[in-house]
């Protein structure tokens, strides 16, 4: 597992927010190309790690390197420019915008350099560009639609999609299939991560369903009460009597059982 | 470069005003000029409102720009217009940069009010100070052109065309730039903004400074279309009032559309002065309340549902 240097190296992370503990001793090696599903109930720490990983929170202890560089201090938006994005539990969107201007507001960040910024925001290059996004995450045909009136699943779709474009080697995704139906699920994953596997994209995903789970990870870290309670293969994990008692048994009475 | 539509009308249509000018009475033309010119303030106003931000102290910077205009002349003797334009812009830009660093950490209600609280600090500071005028202001001497001093009131009314037109052109370019894109971005959802990657107090901050300039250029306009100034009508939060009530009767819809709500104001405003010199404030709010209720998009949704949404 710790053939080549790590692309994400978490070491001893912690968060409290007033009495709560959100996080205890986390560490975390991370190769790249890695895909890990991260499970855990609800409460159990798994957000408050995204936020402190992208910069939105800051963690009372621990170290957090990126490819060598320590990522603690740094705002969200330098942890993006670093080369780690992330989509959000409640899809993060332009709610009054179509789904178009969604993917160019993004496009148009994402090529920004300076003066950059004066340019024309509707240029043909965007577009076209934006054309593409819109085809590979198949949302095309909402187009024109406002994002605050999409179904759950497109709008996931959208928040994604917005997170992929600044190209990031690290994407961290809090629950994509979160309000989704089961039926829509695969799909979604399909969509999302075909691209990221190409790009060879390393990918961590918070995720209440275990057959997702086990058909899209390499490998499972299970968080319980702030702290990391199992980090295995997904057949072990499943398999594990802590995730079982709390994880599987505890939130997800209706998730199937380890396989 | 990216010059629209948009940009076209308000360059043709001011310089037919411009034309215009030379044949219509002095008392229109002076009702055009203060439109004008106060509308630059509103377009400052406008330019904030696109993010959701509101300013009830804009006249914080009107206030700065007529007041260089007015301490330029009677401490140096300046009367070009164009330095005169110069020094209200410079002292503006760099004092809303200045302040731009605090207020771009703020939003709504403490964004609005700590503008107004930095308007009335501008206010005492005026009225307490005898260098600066106190309570009667200064009047100002008639401008003047590269040396030329022409006589009537048209020279400075082209200029103020000209002055507007361009401001109007650059304040579209921005709006339509990545930067003044991100305008509603912001508005709609700060936290996306930042996470792709883009600095939200930059933007901002990029914003309030362009706004200040527009309000200080506007000041600098007025003082010279009534060549005087005077802290009650200048500096006061009843003046910033007025231009948060212009920006809501004019709506945010175009970069036109202060232009418009700015001379309806003046007309308003003088026309209910004259039918009813003690109640014409009741006229002004009645027409407020009913442009909120009625007509959020203010004047302009209305010209855009009679030409048809184009621009
Ligand atoms: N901003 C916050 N302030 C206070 N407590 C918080 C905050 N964010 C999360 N918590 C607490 O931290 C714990 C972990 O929350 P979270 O990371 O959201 O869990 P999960 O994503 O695994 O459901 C919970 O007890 C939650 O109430
Ligand atoms: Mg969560």
């Amino acid at each position: 597992m710790t053939d080549s240097s790590p692309i994400l190296k978490v070491e001893g992370l912690e968060k409290t927010f007033g009495a709560v503990v959100a996080a205890s001793n986390i560490n975390i090696d991370v190769q790249p190309g890695e895909i890990i599903g991260i499970i855990g109930a609800n409460g159990a720490g798994k957000t408050t790690f995204v936020n402190m990983v992208t910069g939105y929170l800051t963690p009372s202890a621990g170290s957090i390197q990126f490819e060598g560089r320590e990522m603690i201090g740094l705002p969200p938006r330098k942890v993006t420019q670093a080369g780690i994005s992330r989509s959000f539990q409640v899809s993060q969107v332009f709610s009054t915008m179509t789904v178009e201007e969604n993917i160019l507001t993004a496009l148009a960040i994402a090529s920004n350099t300076g003066l950059g910024a004066l340019r024309q925001m509707m240029r043909p290059e965007l577009v076209s560009k934006c054309n593409d996004v819109l085809e590979r995450y198949q949302i095309a045909q909402h187009r024109d639609h406002t994002a605050g009136t999409l179904s759950q699943g497109v709008r996931k779709l959208l928040d994604i999609a917005m997170a992929v474009i600044s190209k990031p080697r690290i994407l961290l995704l809090d629950e994509p299939t979160s309000g989704i139906s089961v039926e829509e699920k695969f799909d979604l994953m399909d969509i999302v991560m075909t691209p990221l596997r190409e790009d060879n994209v390393t990918v961590l995903f918070i995720e209440h369903d275990m057959e997702i789970v086990e058909r899209y990870v390499s490998r499972v870290i299970a968080f319980y009460q702030g702290e990391i309670i199992c980090d295995e293969s997904p057949t072990e994990a499943l398999a594990d009597p802590k995730v079982q008692e709390y994880v599987i048994g505890t939130s997800h009475p209706h998730a199937k059982k380890g396989a | 470069m990216f010059f629209d539509r948009t940009s076209s009308i308000v360059v043709i249509a001011l310089f037919a005003c411009a034309v215009a000018g030379y044949f219509i009475p002095d008392w229109i033309m002076n009702q055009l000029m203060f439109g004008f010119a106060r509308a630059l303030a509103v377009l400052g106003l406008l330019v904030l409102w696109r993010t959701g931000l509101i300013s009830f102290g804009h006249a914080f910077y009107f206030g700065l720009g007529a007041y260089t205009v007015a301490l330029l002349d009677i401490n140096l003797g300046v009367s070009d217009v164009f330095l005169r334009l110069v020094g209200a812009v410079l002292v503006s830009g760099v004092i809303g940069w200045i302040v731009g660093f605090v207020l771009r950490n703020y939003r709504d209600i403490f964004f609005a009010m700590l503008s107004l609280a930095l308007s009335m600090v501008l206010y005492g500071i005026i009225v307490k100070t005898e260098a600066l005028g106190s309570t009667d202001g200064f009047s100002i001497s008639a401008p003047t052109f590269f040396g030329f001093a022409p006589d009537g009131k048209y020279p400075l009314f082209v200029f103020i065309c000209v002055v507007c037109a361009i401001c109007a052109v650059a304040v579209q370019m921005y709006l339509n730039s990545t930067l003044g894109w991100m305008t509603t971005a912001i508005r709609d959802n700060e936290v996306r903004v930042e996470y792709l990657g883009l600095s939200v107090a930059n933007a901002v901050h990029v914003k309030y400074v362009l706004s200040a300039v527009l309000a200080g250029a506007a000041g600098c306009l007025m003082a010279m279309a009534l060549g005087q100034v005077d802290p009650d009508s200048m500096v006061n939060w009843t003046a910033s009032g007025e231009l948060v009530f212009i920006t809501i009767l004019s709506g945010p819809g175009s970069v036109i559309a202060p232009f418009i709500g700015s001379v309806v104001f003046e007309l308003l405003r003088t026309y209910a002065f004259e039918w009813a010199p003690h109640a014409w404030q009741l006229i002004v709010g009645g027409t407020l309340l009913t442009i909120i209720l009625f007509l959020p998009g203010g004047v302009w949704s209305v010209i855009e549902k009679v030409v048809g949404k184009k621009s």
